[in-house]
Parts: C-alpha cells; sequence; structure tokens
C-alpha cells in the first residue's frame, strides 16, 4: 500500500439493473472491515449508490475508482456515457432524463443527484456531452 | 456471566468437523479447528441455524431443567404462544395449559398477555411520531444481536422495549407477591421457549442488568411430558387468556399487524432479514413506519426448539387464533408492568473491523485480496473457513494459513512432486546404477 492510501476498483455494469448496487455495496463492506465511523460509513454508500445508479441507467456503465485515506474517502465515479448537458438542471429535486422502462422499475425519480449532494461532504461533476462524465465525491471522516 | 453467554452449544462427540455449520452461519460465526466446530463468541448471535442445519445433531441450545422450578415456593410457567401449534386442534388454549400447570406449576401466565401490552405501547408509540423510521422490533433476541454486530446503522431504530417474555416475567412475579403474600425471591419463573436467542437473552438481557426469568424450559424438553398430561386429563383448568393478537405474534406478521400502522413490512429467516436491513441501512426502502424481524422462518413457530414442523404449525394456529377471536380479552393490569423501555443503551460490537488501527486495517484489506486472488474460489469449506474470502479473512486475521487450504496445498505437494522427479533424474556419479552405462564407454 502506497503512503496510507488503499485503492478500490469496481465495474460498473450496463443496463443490470436487477443488480445495480454491487459496487457500492462492496465499498461498504471494506469501509465495515477498516472500521470507519458508521454515519460517515452511510453517507459514503448512499452517495455512490445514487452515482452508481445514474452510470448504469444513463451512461451505460462505468468504473468506480476510489481512494481511501484514514481520514476521508474520494470516490470518482466515471463514465463514456452521453454526458449531462445541463448540471443545474439535473440538480433539481425531480428532474429525471430517465427512459419509460428505467422509471417503471422504480428509478428516474429525479433525487440521485440532490440525495447525494446531502450526503457528501464534497461533490464535484465534470462532464463533457457526447463523451462521458465524471462524478467525485469526497465524505470526510 | 462473563462478557458473553451463548446458549448455543456443540457436543463435540458428535461433531464430524462437515462444513454444513460454517456455511449456514449467518455472521460466519464458526470454524472447524481440530476437526471440531467452534463458534467465535463476538459473532455468534444465537439465531440457532446451526442448530437446525447439523445432520448429526452435534448442535443444541442449554436450556434449564424442570427440576429447578423446585427450588422456589411458588412456580409459575410463562409459555410462548408457539407452544400452542405443536399439539394437534382437538386440545384447546386451555387444554394445553392446564397440561403445563400439571407439570407441577402452581400458575401459567401466557407470555401473549404481554405481547399484548407491547402491542398496545407501540400504538401509542406510532401514533406520536416521535421515533427513527422505520421502527424495529426488539422481540426477536437473534435480530437485536445481529443489529448490534452487523447493523450500527440501525442501532437507533430498534423499539426500546422489553421483550413480552420478560414483560410477562414481571406481571407474574408481581401478581403472584400480591396474591400469595410470598417474597419477590421465592418465586419462581420459568419461560417455555421455542429458541437458543431467548435462552441467551435471560442469561444475558439488553437493555437491562438481570431477567426476571428464573429459567428457560426448551418446547423440545417438556414436549413429551405436555402430551402424556393432554391424554391425562379430564377436565381443563381456568385461565386469564390473552387476545388473539398476543397468541398472533408467533407467526411472521403478527406483532406488525398488532403495531397500529398499515406502512409495516415483516420478515422471516435470518438471512432474509440480513437482506432487508442491507435494504434499509442504504435507505433503499421508503415509506415503512414498522419492521418485525424474525430470525426463524415463518417466525417463532419455527424456532430450533420447537418440535412440529412450521407448516403444520401454521396450519394449528389459525384455528388457534380463530377460536381467540371468540374470547372476550383479560383485562392485563397495565399498572403492574411498570415502566417496559429499556434502562441501559446498546453498543455496536463491530466484528467486521480488521484491525483497531485504521491504517493497519487498510493493508490488511490490501492483504486479503491478494491473497484472496491466489485461493481456488470454490468456498468449499475444507479448510475449516465457510468461504475462500473468509479464509483469505482469517488469514490476515492470523488465525488461519494458507496451507489450510488443501488446494494450495495440493499445488504445493506438485510442486515438490516435481522437485523430487528433478532431482531424483540427476544422481550423483557415485550412486548411478543405471545398468546399462559401462564404465568404459562412460570414459
Amino acid at each position: 500500500m502506497e503512503g496510507n492510501v488503499l485503492k478500490l476498483k469496481y465495474l460498473i455494469p450496463n443496463n443490470d439493473f436487477l443488480n445495480v448496487g454491487m459496487a457500492s455495496s462492496n465499498m461498504k463492506k471494506v469501509l465495515k472491515q477498516i472500521g470507519v465511523h458508521p454515519s460517515k460509513i452511510k453517507n459514503a454508500s448512499v452517495a455512490m449508490y445514487e452515482a452508481e445508479i445514474n452510470a448504469c441507467i444513463h451512461a451505460g456503465g462505468g468504473n468506480a475508482e476510489i481512494e481511501v485515506y484514514p481520514y476521508k474517502i474520494i470516490i470518482k465515479i466515471i463514465d463514456n456515457g452521453p454526458g449531462i448537458p445541463n448540471v443545474d438542471l439535473a440538480m433539481q429535486e425531480g428532474y429525471s432524463t430517465a427512459s419509460d422502462e428505467v422509471r417503471q422499475m422504480g428509478f428516474g425519480a429525479g433525487l440521485g443527484l440532490p440525495n447525494i449532494k446531502k450526503h457528501a461532504d464534497e461533490f464535484e461533476i465534470n462532464t463533457i456531452a457526447g463523451e462521458g462524465t465524471e462524478v467525485t465525491i469526497i465524505v470526510n471522516f | 456471566m462473563g462478557e458473553y453467554f451463548h446458549s448455543v452449544r456443540l457436543d463435540e462427540s458428535k461433531c464430524k468437523g462437515c462444513t454444513n455449520c460454517i456455511k449456514k452461519c449467518p455472521t460466519e460465526a464458526i470454524r472447524v479447528r481440530k476437526s471440531k466446530a467452534r463458534i467465535t463468541d463476538e459473532r455468534c448471535i444465537d439465531c440457532g441455524e446451526c442448530i437446525r442445519v447439523c445432520p448429526y445433531h452435534a448442535k443444541r441450545a442449554i436450556t434449564d431443567s424442570i427440576e429447578e422450578i423446585n427450588e422456589f415456593k411458588y412456580k409459575i410457567a410463562i409459555p410462548a404462544p408457539a407452544i400452542y401449534p405443536q399439539f394437534k386442534n382437538n386440545f384447546t388454549r386451555e387444554d394445553i395449559l392446564t397440561a403445563v400447570k400439571r407439570l407441577g406449576f402452581d400458575e401459567v401466565l401466557e407470555v401473549s398477555m404481554a405481547a399484548d401490552i407491547v402491542s398496545l405501547k407501540t400504538r401509542e408509540l406510532i401514533d406520536k411520531g416521535e421515533y427513527n423510521k422505520p421502527l424495529i422490533s426488539s422481540a426477536c433476541p437473534a435480530v437485536v444481536a445481529l443489529i448490534k454486530v452487523m447493523f450500527p446503522n440501525l442501532v437507533d431504530n430498534i423499539l426500546k422495549f422489553d421483550p413480552p417474555f420478560e414483560i410477562a416475567a414481571t406481571l407474574a412475579r408481581k401478581t403472584a407477591v400480591g396474591k400469595t403474600g410470598l417474597k419477590p425471591e421465592e418465586i419462581g419463573v420459568f419461560f417455555i421457549s421455542p429458541c437458543a436467542a431467548k435462552v441467551t437473552w435471560v442469561k444475558s438481557p439488553v437493555g437491562k442488568d438481570k431477567s426476571q426469568i428464573n429459567g428457560v424450559l426448551s418446547i423440545t424438553d417438556l414436549y413429551l411430558k405436555i402430551l402424556s398430561n393432554l391424554h391425562n386429563n379430564d377436565k381443563a383448568d381456568k385461565f386469564d387468556l390473552s387476545s388473539f393478537e398476543g397468541i398472533r405474534w408467533a407467526n411472521s406478521g403478527g406483532e406488525a399487524l398488532s403495531s397500529g400502522t398499515e406502512n409495516f413490512l415483516a420478515v422471516d429467516g435470518i438471512a432474509n432479514v440480513i437482506k432487508i436491513f442491507e435494504e434499509i441501512e442504504n435507505d433503499n426502502i421508503e415509506g415503512i413506519d414498522f419492521v418485525e424481524a424474525l430470525a426463524c422462518p415463518s417466525g417463532c413457530i419455527g424456532g430450533p426448539l420447537t418440535v412440529e414442523n412450521v407448516y403444520t404449525a401454521k396450519m394449528r394456529m389459525k384455528k388457534i387464533i380463530a377460536d381467540a377471536k371468540n374470547i372476550k380479552n383479560s383485562q392485563i393490569n397495565i399498572d403492574l408492568v411498570g415502566d417496559i423501555t429499556w434502562g441501559n443503551s446498546i453498543e455496536y460490537k463491530p466484528i467486521m473491523k480488521l484491525d483497531e488501527n485504521m491504517s493497519v486495517a487498510m493493508q490488511k484489506i490490501e492483504d486479503m485480496e491478494v491473497i484472496f486472488n491466489g485461493l481456488p474460489g470454490l468456498d468449499c469449506g475444507a479448510c475449516g473457513s465457510p468461504t475462500c474470502h473468509a479464509l483469505a479473512e482469517d488469514i490476515v486475521r492470523g488465525i488461519a494459513n494458507e496451507t489450510d487450504c488443501i488446494f494450495k496445498l495440493r499445488d504445493k505437494v506438485r510442486e515438490l512432486a516435481r522437485e523430487m522427479m528433478d532431482l531424483e533424474a540427476k544422481m550423483p556419479p557415485v550412486m548411478d546404477k543405471e545398468v546399462d552405462v559401462k564404465l568404459e564407454d562412460k570414459v
């Protein structure tokens, strides 16, 4: 382990709605094994889960790259999807570009990004239309 | 009683060191060491899955024996409602309670009376709305223990009332003191239980220092005697009986139906409870006010210390509940019960932490991945750990070795065999006795 950082990588599968959440679930397990405070684990899990779902339903899947430090966690969810044309609009509660099929499964309520903001200490979206999106979530321990 | 008391124990003479219990345990608390199953105290939640699954009947719950009631001047039995469907439907509730009384008790009080009290108090709480949603029932001690070790974020959701069997004991003792004039310690209250988790709770209570119950008897131990009494009894005694709602607690969903909200979720079977709790922890379940979670399949009627198969029991419960609807409820003297809220708080006991030092734990995670990638991934259990991942974890925790894995051992043997073959081919001239080679030819 270089320095004091634990690096984790998870694949977010494409359109696998029934199994989505495995990456954040695995990360949660690791945080429990490290002994991170339960409320911080919850914040990181909920935030990552929302980003994971977004990558799955909007972007055809992606990768989760995580750096765990003793004092914080940096979660990057990276995809090569269509990107987010208007981030401010996307951040509005209730706004969603999810297809009907996806909404029928219970996703696409438009609360994902606001939920990330609620649970993360720092939250950044880097997106290029037509190329992809990188969501960075930081939770301090 | 020491830091951990667990009622689930192993009879070593029957244990074969097989893989059944280590794989079934929901908290991966069991390992096979020195050819016997060993339960890790910190991880055991006394759910009794290992008792259920052991094909050699090597796992059992320690309970008290009926003879112990004789240490008391006045003996009270408090049977769990799961006792009723153990017997055929031609026997009424009063028949069964009489048969229990004839075991040597002075009095019998149904635990379901206390269940009615908890339902009442729960409805008041839900009505006020002053609780963390969803509220999680504390009736199943195995589930409370599960939350303590695996679901720290749910500790504040637990309904902090004493379980019905404890409240019944308080009620029974206080009533008896009033009736007989005896001192409280001269009265023996014995709980007749369908499960191991409740035995553990009595010896090592959660939320209070000491239980009011003097001993726990298992339904299995008393079954034949009760059956015999049932066949001998001509006329049943009269008892104050609880409502049908109290008895219904023995079924999965029973407590939830009486909780005062329709937004409830009832889950039974420990593996299912774990799945649901993971969803709740992730805020993935919406709109639920109350969660009833029971470790045993179909609820307490499926407990490891019951006799009848759970589907027959479920069928019998239907009639028992239907008959109970015809009876006017007894008035319970709630004042006798006092405050049923937990006096002590519950701590989260994280079993998953690999090390007290976070940096060391982080290094162990990395080491674990490396080790895991070198294991065959068959989860065969031959090493004594339930899965390859568990073995990798045990290795970094320092309680197992890579060579415990028989596949890794076989690989090593093959490696060694190859080395041996190589060595064997290289004989020093002095020892080389190959017949066809003549000394002259070599020179």
